[in-house]
């Protein structure tokens, strides 16, 4: 186990865990957004939550290009070759 | 653990190795092709069972079409339609023991986001001639070009790793939990991992149509695709 590959996993770590936290935050705040358009206008109800499961989706990418980044750095280092 | 960014040959055909992404991917092709031709054999103005459910399936993907690229979804149809439902049966055939998604593997996913890229070249151009597609990166001044260039690649990109990451994500996610915690464990983990595969075939499509949509608009503004933006 050298440096590098010590290095690889800490930085693996933290742009999991860095990367969870935006989106976590961003889905906050629109699943509060959503629960608030619902509560004053129930009628638009299935509008609004299939845009939201959109745009979740959306922000749920960010964190799984953070995810993609921990996987390359783990499986496919170029520098650990 | 293997890794999730490569794949194993399972044999090979001559000199090209083949990966069980590809056996299951021309089977799914071969379900889907097989299943329309026997569906739509006998087509009769008052619908049998499943030639019904298959109208409701191009129903909504027109709808669909229409809402989001406020167009005739005929020219479309096709593309659009083909790209959800084989994305969503991709990402659905999980449901059988044993079957990897070929969408957790990077080169069917890379295949895919290709097929838009080109997609929306030729649609601009149909559109609009060669001239009025390549007028449309230097919209709106001659400065965007190189940024309307980068992000034309960027997008194609962020779509490939987006599919990728989420269908793998999922497949490594039940990987671990099944050898942490045992049997069935990751049952809901696995239906967490279907309202996925849906909702992100519904956004590959989605994005697609978008893209298309933009390419084509810009590259011919005719008079009916009332430009509805808002003077700051």
């Amino acid at each position: 186990m050298n440096w590098l590959a010590f290095a690889s996993i800490i930085s693996a770590a933290i742009s999991v865990s860095f990367g969870a936290v935006g989106p976590a935050l961003g889905e906050g705040r629109a699943v509060a957004a959503a629960m608030d358009a619902i509560a004053r206008q129930p009628e638009a109800a299935a509008t609004i939550s299939r845009t939201l499961f959109v745009g979740l989706a959306m922000i749920e990418t960010m964190a799984i290009y953070c995810l993609v980044i921990a996987l390359l750095l783990l499986f496919a280092n170029p520098l650990l070759k | 653990m293997r890794s999730p960014l490569t794949s194993v040959a399972l044999f090979h055909l001559g000199p090209a190795p083949i990966a069980e992404s590809v056996v299951a991917t021309w089977a799914i092709m071969a379900a889907l092709v097989g299943g329309a031709i026997l569906i739509t054999r006998r087509l009769s103005l008052v619908p049998s069972g499943a030639q019904s459910v298959v109208e409701l399936i191009v129903d909504t993907v027109d709808s669909q079409i229409r809402d989001t690229m406020q167009a005739e979804p005929a020219p479309y149809r096709a593309f659009i339609g083909t790209l959800f439902v084989f994305i969503f049966v991709a990402n659905w055939s999980s449901l059988i023991p044993g079957v990897e998604p070929p969408t957790a593997d990077i080169e069917t996913d890379a295949a895919l986001a290709l097929l838009v890229f080109v997609a929306v070249i030729w649609f601009g151009i149909r559109a609009g001639g060669v001239r009025g597609y390549l007028k449309t990166f230097a919209s709106p001044n001659p400065l965007m070009i190189p940024l309307n260039f980068v992000e034309s690649l960027t997008r194609t990109f962020s779509m490939l790793v987006r599919l990728f990451g989420n269908v793998m994500s999922g497949v490594f996610v039940i990987g671990i939990v099944l050898s942490l915690a045992g049997l069935l464990v990751p049952i809901p983990l696995m239906a967490l991992d279907l309202l996925t595969g849906a909702v992100q075939a519904y956004i590959f499509a989605v994005l697609a149509m978008v893209f298309i949509a933009g390419a084509i608009s810009e590259a011919d503004p005719g008079p009916n695709t009332s430009s509805q933006r808002t003077v700051p």
